[in-house]
């Protein structure tokens, strides 16, 4: 074939690409519910209270799932191709996934520059910042701190506020029903909380260790005490010399309880727990963790119920 | 006039007794927002005094020589401090200009000896995400290779670069650049520093913000042919490179030429996800596709279905078209068929430990060249289980004919294990088993280093 008939050829293929392509209808925005997907079902939750009906929300991970380590998948692309605004953890925690799926899914709104692009971390008390060199000998560490902050009901206000703010700046017309809807959660939250503390307040100071270092803000907002991790550094497995460390330290310090995020392998945490009399307890760190954990509020609600049977079983 | 005095006395006094009544209410409202930050800074405190103790307990453990209770006598009584804030910071604690945290310095420990135990490493100048405000993502990538045993591999092959590997290579450093270059486009480049000098393996612009849903990219780049062909050698799962890649897709270098991309997602039924892409090239890609004048290009088209099975398992198809002049004239065209099926299972509960990929790619080739065309057909199946959080093992049936002689096939098979000391380093063996058409078999060990320095990049899919 000659260059000319290539090209033809080409031209041909192009121009039937651009016109099947320019059929496909172009999705409608501008009256229906606001469309939102979440990197994450926790931010997931709080965009549903705030968004109430007049929102769809979908979240990418699900709140059983590892956070770092969701697969880029195609289908994903699905809905954030729809998407009016697209609610990120930040702070590096979707930095293994997301990056490619906002490249590729030809949605110029999410885009990192884009008006419906909301990193919820900027509203957030971030704890753990490293203050001097980061280097990968901490492990997989997050240069920017942890991004396990929604965990403390005060940032989950902070977040719902920042939604709601963004939500009313994508829809003007609707400002004041969002804004209806934060001041709604917002005094369940305050109810709610004040409910958690007094649970809590009986074990103030009680000291526990973790898998992974996903509780920071938990135990800091309850009063309760990291003694340390069972990963001996952020992302990496458990080793038998640190173990034993753990073990001990326990022993001394008479730690005993184990919080394991419900996508860890258990069976570290429950020989710890054999050696040492603690408990291991499964608690889930996201809306979803477990079928009734289905809205904000009650991701709290059966964190602390399975903490404090733990807490009153180890006295 | 005594009423002219009562009148002055109450408008000169009772603003003043309003203020102080003001004042009062302020003044208490001020108290109790201090006692609430004093208490919420003594919550912290005592955080930071149990996380240095458990810091200090877990160095001795580790250590066996620190006693507990000189753990205890250590770790200086914060709580009581008269500056807990400053007390629980070393860096305030330790400012010569503030005579508290002068007074407190000496209690506090020096954690030199605890760093030294496996603790973070010291602070060499307290360098910052902020120094790197604007610079785009960094990394560098090492593959290290060796070989041994006996590779047996046919003169034919050797000559057109398909020789065996060296006992040791360092077979690859592969420097990424990668960021937004403004709201409407992203650059990535990939150098990749060989034994043969530095080439640019992609390097591209991808417009983001593109109307109806399109993605552009500019540059150059490896084409989307199949899903090996997009692979950099870092993410593959084998140290090698199916024998149909090598015989039929130009190996390693592959589809990888300077163009133009465009890809949208199509409209489907519910639940699939249907991509297509069309990619325009200069035609000079390995030995595939060679371009001996300007309007020498080559074209490719892509069409990817996948579709979620449940929500654990997933198959993705592909179907490719390749279309190019080949290293004996512009007259002379190499047409590439390929169809690519990929399935995936991965346990969301427990995506670190377990997965299974099984991948399939099937590729016909139809060169001209004289005295006769050849038609040549390749393939390869493969499967990778991960074991658990360290450890995956594989395995890879290859067959193919050779572009350029599709009588003479050669098949092979492959058994991989894969240890991960962490996500930035990999160790790899592979036993090859490779039978060439005309002559003795190969029998080969590989063994493979790959470790990842800088920015943290996705994870292929």
């Amino acid at each position: 074939m000659k260059f000319s008939q290539l090209r033809r050829c080409l031209c041909l293929a192009l121009l039937l690409s651009s016109l099947a392509l320019g059929m496909c209808a172009m999705p409608a925005h501008a009256a229906g519910k606001l469309k939102i997907v979440t990197a994450t079902s926790d931010l997931a939750a709080l965009a549903q209270e705030v968004g109430g009906d007049r929102v769809d929300v979908e979240s990418i991970a699900k709140g059983y799932q590892d956070p770092h380590f969701v697969e880029a998948k195609p289908s994903y692309l699905l809905k954030l191709r729809q998407a009016d605004l697209l609610v990120v953890v930040g702070l590096q925690l979707e930095i293994g996934w997301l990056p490619p799926l906002i490249t590729q899914s030809g949605n110029s709104r999410i885009q990192v520059s884009g008006p419906g692009y909301l990193d919820a971390s900027q509203f957030a008390e971030i704890l753990e910042k490293p203050t001097g060199e980061v280097t990968r000998a901490q492990g997989d560490v997050h240069p920017f701190g942890n991004p396990h902050y929604w965990l403390d009901p005060e940032n989950g206000r902070r977040v719902a506020r920042g939604i709601a703010d963004k939500l009313a700046e994508l829809r003007s017309s609707d400002a004041a029903y969002f804004n209806q809807n934060f001041d709604s959660f917002s005094q369940r939250l305050t109810e709610a909380s004040k409910k958690w503390l007094a649970e809590m307040e009986a074990y103030r100071g009680r000291k526990v260790i973790t898998y992974h270092r996903s509780w920071p803000n938990f135990l800091k907002y309850f009063g309760l005490v990291t003694m340390g991790e069972i990963e001996p550094r952020p992302g990496i497995p458990p080793t038998p010399s640190h173990t034993l460390d753990l073990i001990n330290m326990m022993k001394r310090e008479h730690v005993s309880v184990i919080l394991v995020e419900p996508y860890f392998d258990p069976k570290t945490p429950q020989s710890i727990a054999r050696e040492t009399g603690a408990q291991a307890v499964i608690m889930p760190p996201s809306v979803g963790g477990e079928k009734e954990i289905t809205d904000y509020f009650k991701l709290f609600d059966y964190d602390l119920g399975l903490l404090i049977k733990a807490f009153q079983a180890t006295k | 006039m005594k009423e002219a005095l009562l009148v002055f006395c109450v408008v000169l006094f009772v603003p003043a007794v309003l203020r102080a009544q003001t004042s009062v209410e302020e003044s208490e409202a001020r108290f109790k927002a201090l006692e609430e930050r004093v208490r919420a800074l003594e919550a912290e405190v005592q955080e930071l005094r149990a996380q240095r103790m458990a810091a200090v307990h877990l160095a001795s453990a580790r250590n066996g020589s620190l006693s507990p209770q000189v753990d205890s006598s250590a770790i200086p009584e914060l709580v009581g401090s008269p500056d807990p804030v400053k007390a629980a910071d070393p860096v305030r604690a330790g400012d010569p200009h503030d005579p508290v945290a002068a007074a407190l310095s000496p209690q506090v420990p020096d954690t030199s000896a605890v760093q030294a135990q496996g603790q973070p490493l010291p602070n060499y100048g307290g360098a910052s995400a902020a120094s790197k405000i604007l610079n785009p993502d960094i990394s560098m990538i090492g593959d290290f290779i060796g070989a041994t045993g006996k590779a047996n591999v046919p003169p034919a092959l050797e000559a057109i670069g398909q020789g065996p590997l060296p006992v040791l290579q360092m077979h690859e450093s592969e420097l990424g650049l990668q960021a937004i270059i403004d709201p409407y486009a992203r650059g990535d480049f990939f150098l990749t520093f060989g034994e043969s000098g530095v080439a640019l393996e992609e390097g591209y612009i991808t417009f983001t913000a593109l109307p109806g849903g399109f993605v552009a990219k500019g540059g150059k780049f490896r084409g989307d042919f199949g899903k090996v062909n997009t692979l950099h050698n870092h993410v593959l799962p084998w140290i090698d490179r199916p024998l149909v890649t090598d015989r039929l897709l130009a190996g390693e270098d592959g589809i990888d030429d300077a163009g133009l991309s465009v890809t949208r997602i199509l409209p489907a039924p519910k639940g699939i996800f249907l991509e297509g892409t069309a990619q325009v090239f200069r035609g000079d890609s390995g030995d595939v596709f060679t371009s001996s004048k300007r309007g020498d290009a080559s074209v490719l088209g892509h069409l990817r279905a996948y579709r979620d099975i449940t929500d654990q398992t997933n198959l993705d198809l592909g179907i490719s078209y390749a279309r190019g002049h080949n290293d004996l004239g512009s007259a002379f065209l190499t047409d590439l068929y390929g169809l690519d099926a990929t399935l995936r299972w991965t346990p969301l509960r427990r995506t670190i430990y377990h997965n299974f990929v099984g991948r399939a790619e099937f590729v016909w080739s139809r060169r001209d060249q004289l005295p006769l065309t050849q038609r040549a057909f390749g393939f390869f199946t493969s499967g990778d289980y991960r074991l658990n959080r360290r450890w995956t093992v594989g395995g890879r049936f290859d067959r193919s004919g050779r572009a350029r002689a599709a009588n003479l096939i050669d098949d092979g098979f492959s058994g991989v294990l894969t240890y991960w000391p962490s996500e930035f380093s990999q160790v790899r063996g592979q036993y090859r088993f490779t039978h060439f058409a005309e002559g003795p078999d190969g029998n080969e060990l590989l063994f493979q280093f790959i470790f990842v320095l800088g920015a943290h990049g996705a994870h292929p899919f």
